[in-house]
């Protein structure tokens, strides 16, 4: 039988390695990884260690900086900044109304256009957002959920229009409803026909888009709202075993599917809890995929996440002082085994980012990329007992809240987690966490540099980004030109198309969306079409 | 017993923006400082809000913004509520840049509480807001 070690050294030997010395700055040559010829090893069932054997020595993580703001044409020229600046992934924030669904000319929409992330009302903002960007070379985020399958169908536009195939397409959208139910709040739907819309998306890139991640399983949000980590990791993984067994309804062999599924999780400033909780994850989600779920393939159960710095952890006080707090967040993250990686700006407790502040965040990943040496040894911390224990420990509390809403959905997750929302459970529970913390903070055992200690010092506001009002007004013409031109017989017949199949759940609405996207429809007016059949979500109020 | 009842807030967020974690501890915060707290969350509309003031006999609103519209967003309630002809105080938390304050100010917002405000801070904000002797908005904390 084949030893762990000669198995690893086998998939190592067959990685690309990257052309640098993997030694010291002293020159002390360094093994890929270390640790006793029986133990695990990366790239090794149940992962612990990592998805690959080879970690950073192959590929570094992907240094992603989310951005967006104004109108498509300003977002495309910070995009393309970044890019010159090293960045090799996009990642892109819509504004409020975008990501609620809602046309720029919508009454709710009045003041949140273009604010906190850029506007989309049709195919045409899409191809401005990223003219002159090569779709089939740089890897692209689009950080959205409700409208989702809606911005998907107009970044298809964009590739079919510019002739880049869709097997060509990589990237990621984070297409994630149910931890917008428990934390973000941007949901439109009622749960269940949300979750069909992510099945739909999930379906549609198992046939046409293999190099895209069509769900981003993410934590990052139910940490911000306040959960702890052992609930960000459960939550997380938790919706993850749903929508596989949304998918797995359809019909799909799980190896089909699972290996495009991809996470998403925030460092906070927990070093230790932070690095023990992506090891958790890893383990956790290869134990189920393949005891639960029957998956064969080992991607299928090889957890693969993006990570970023938390928000809620940067202070608006001494705000310089974050960029602190992000290098320690970030390093945690690449200790942890992350596959790509945004680092805050030290002014987001204040505003967006400037292109200075922007650009020191991407400076501080590149610091631990090239001058730490951390990414020459795959899990350094691995075998550490604290690390070794606190993996354990975080994975036996996260199993508890499994056991919980198995049960609740007697027997399935999916259920389980729908049954759990609807009757504000995990509402409740971050709620909770966020005043315990808050609490903490207020009695002084919890010490936040420069708001509840260490306060004197220079409280200077640094210069913020300012979104000119103007955008409204500019995006408000844009719209308006382009509903006068487009065909309106051909919007009419799209919409109608629209309400008819998602009437019928085993119907893929995704080709109706991409028809839609092309005849100019906006994506207020798709989104109300679905909302005509599937009706509109309202969380039960609580305190 | 009139003047001894509990001052009353009406807590909301208003138009799109679905970050809820600070209204939520604000609203623990308040009621555990002896403040009774009508909680109407999120997706609110000015005009809700207003109705809302009238039917909850409230003494200070409480709006929380995330999404860079407080220019927008808080005229709206102020006008809102007049137009019912209950002009209580509106205390806005969340984040508003400090170049905007003077411009809160004149919109008669009573009190604006940023990021790193203190239990203290929110309760004696509202307090003050409903006493009437606020005297425009600080960034507390």
């Amino acid at each position: 039988m084949v030893g762990k070690k000669d198995e690893w050294e086998a998939g190592y030997a067959r990685s690309p390695l990257r052309d640098v010395p993997f030694e010291t700055i002293s020159g002390v040559p360094l093994d890929a990884v270390y640790g006793p010829d029986d133990g695990e090893f990366p790239g090794q069932w149940p992962y612990t260690r990592g998805p690959y054997p080879s970690m950073y020595r192959s590929r570094l993580w992907t240094m992603r900086q989310f951005a967006g703001f104004g109108t498509a044409r300003d977002t495309n020229r910070r995009f393309k900044e970044l890019l010159a600046a090293g960045g090799n992934g996009l990642s892109t924030a819509f504004d409020m109304p975008t990501l609620l669904g809602r046309d720029s000319d919508d009454p709710l929409a009045k003041g949140e256009v273009g604010r906190a992330g850029v506007a989309v009302d049709t195919l045409a903002d899409m191809e401005t957002l990223f003219e002159g960007i090569p779709l089939g070379s740089v890897s692209t985020s689009m950080t959205i959920n409700s409208a989702a399958p809606v911005i998907m169908a107009m970044y298809i536009g964009v590739a079919d229009k510019t002739g880049v195939g869709r097997t060509e397409l990589s990237g990621t959208i984070q297409n994630d409803i149910l931890k917008e139910y428990q934390a973000q709040k941007e949901y439109v739907f009622p749960p269940r026909p949300s979750v069909r819309l992510v099945s739909d998306l999930v379906r549609f890139a198992t046939a046409e888009l293999p190099r895209w991640h069509p769900v981003s399983i993410s934590g990052y949000h139910i940490r911000e709202a306040g959960s702890t980590a052992t609930q960000e990791l459960a939550f997380t993984l938790a919706n993850g075993f749903a929508y596989v067994e949304a998918v797995l309804g359809h019909g799909l062999p799980v190896d089909a599917f699972a290996p495009r599924l991809s996470f998403f999780f925030n460092a906070h400033i927990d070093f230790f809890e932070e690095i023990a909780k992506y090891r958790a994850a890893r383990r956790i989600w290869a134990r189920w995929m393949r005891d639960r779920y029957g998956a064969r393939d080992p991607r299928s159960m090889q957890l693969r996440f993006h990570t970023q710095t938390a928000g809620v952890s940067l202070t608006a006080q001494q705000p310089e002082v974050n960029l602190a707090r992000v290098a320690i967040e970030a390093l945690a993250g690449v200790l942890g085994g992350t596959q790509s990686l945004h680092t805050d700006a030290y002014d987001e407790a204040l505003a967006l980012p400037t292109d200075r502040a922007a650009r020191l965040a991407l400076r501080t990943q590149q610091v631990i990329a090239e001058e730490t040496g951390v990414p020459h040894v795959a899990d350094p911390l691995g075998g550490s007992w604290f690390v070794e224990s606190l993996t354990d420990e975080l994975e036996a509390r996260a199993e508890e809240i499994f056991s919980h809403l198995d049960d609740v959905g007697a027997g399935s997750m999916l259920d389980g987690v729908i049954a759990c929302i609807e009757d504000g459970w995990f509402g409740r529970e971050i709620a909770d966490a966020a005043y315990e913390f808050q609490s903490k903070l207020a009695a002084g055992r919890w010490t936040m540099v420069g708001v509840n200690g260490y306060t004197d010092g220079d409280n200077q506001v640094p210069n913020t980004l300012y979104i000119d009002p103007k955008v409204e007004a500019e995006q408000l013409r844009a719209l308006a030109a382009l509903k006068r031109d487009r065909d309106d017989e051909a919007v009419r017949r799209a919409l109608e198309r629209l309400r008819v199949e998602a009437a019928d759940p085993t119907v893929n609405l995704m080709p109706a969306l991409i028809e839609a996207a092309a005849g100019h429809v906006t994506v207020g007016e798709a989104m109300a079409a679905l909302e005509d059949v599937f009706g509109t979500w309202l969380e039960r109020s609580f305190v | 017993m009139g003047d001894e009842r509990p001052v009353r807030v009406l807590l909301a967020k208003v138009g799109l923006d679905g970050h809820d974690r600070g209204l939520r501890v604000v609203a623990r915060i308040l009621r555990d400082a002896g403040f009774e707290v009508v909680f109407a969350g999120l997706r609110q509309t000015p005009e809700m809000v207003a109705v809302a003031a009238i039917e909850e006999d409230v003494d200070v609103v409480g709006v929380s913004m995330h999404n860079g519209a407080h220019l927008t967003i808080a005229p709206a309630v102020i006008a809102a509520l007049a137009a019912v002809g209950r002009p209580v105080p509106l205390v806005v938390g969340g984040i508003v840049p400090e170049v905007d304050l003077p411009a809160m100010r004149e919109l008669g917002v009573a009190a604006v509480l940023g990021p790193g405000a203190s239990n203290e801070d929110v309760a004696a904000a509202v307090a003050a807001a409903a006493a009437g002797d606020a005297d425009g908005p600080e960034v507390a904390g």
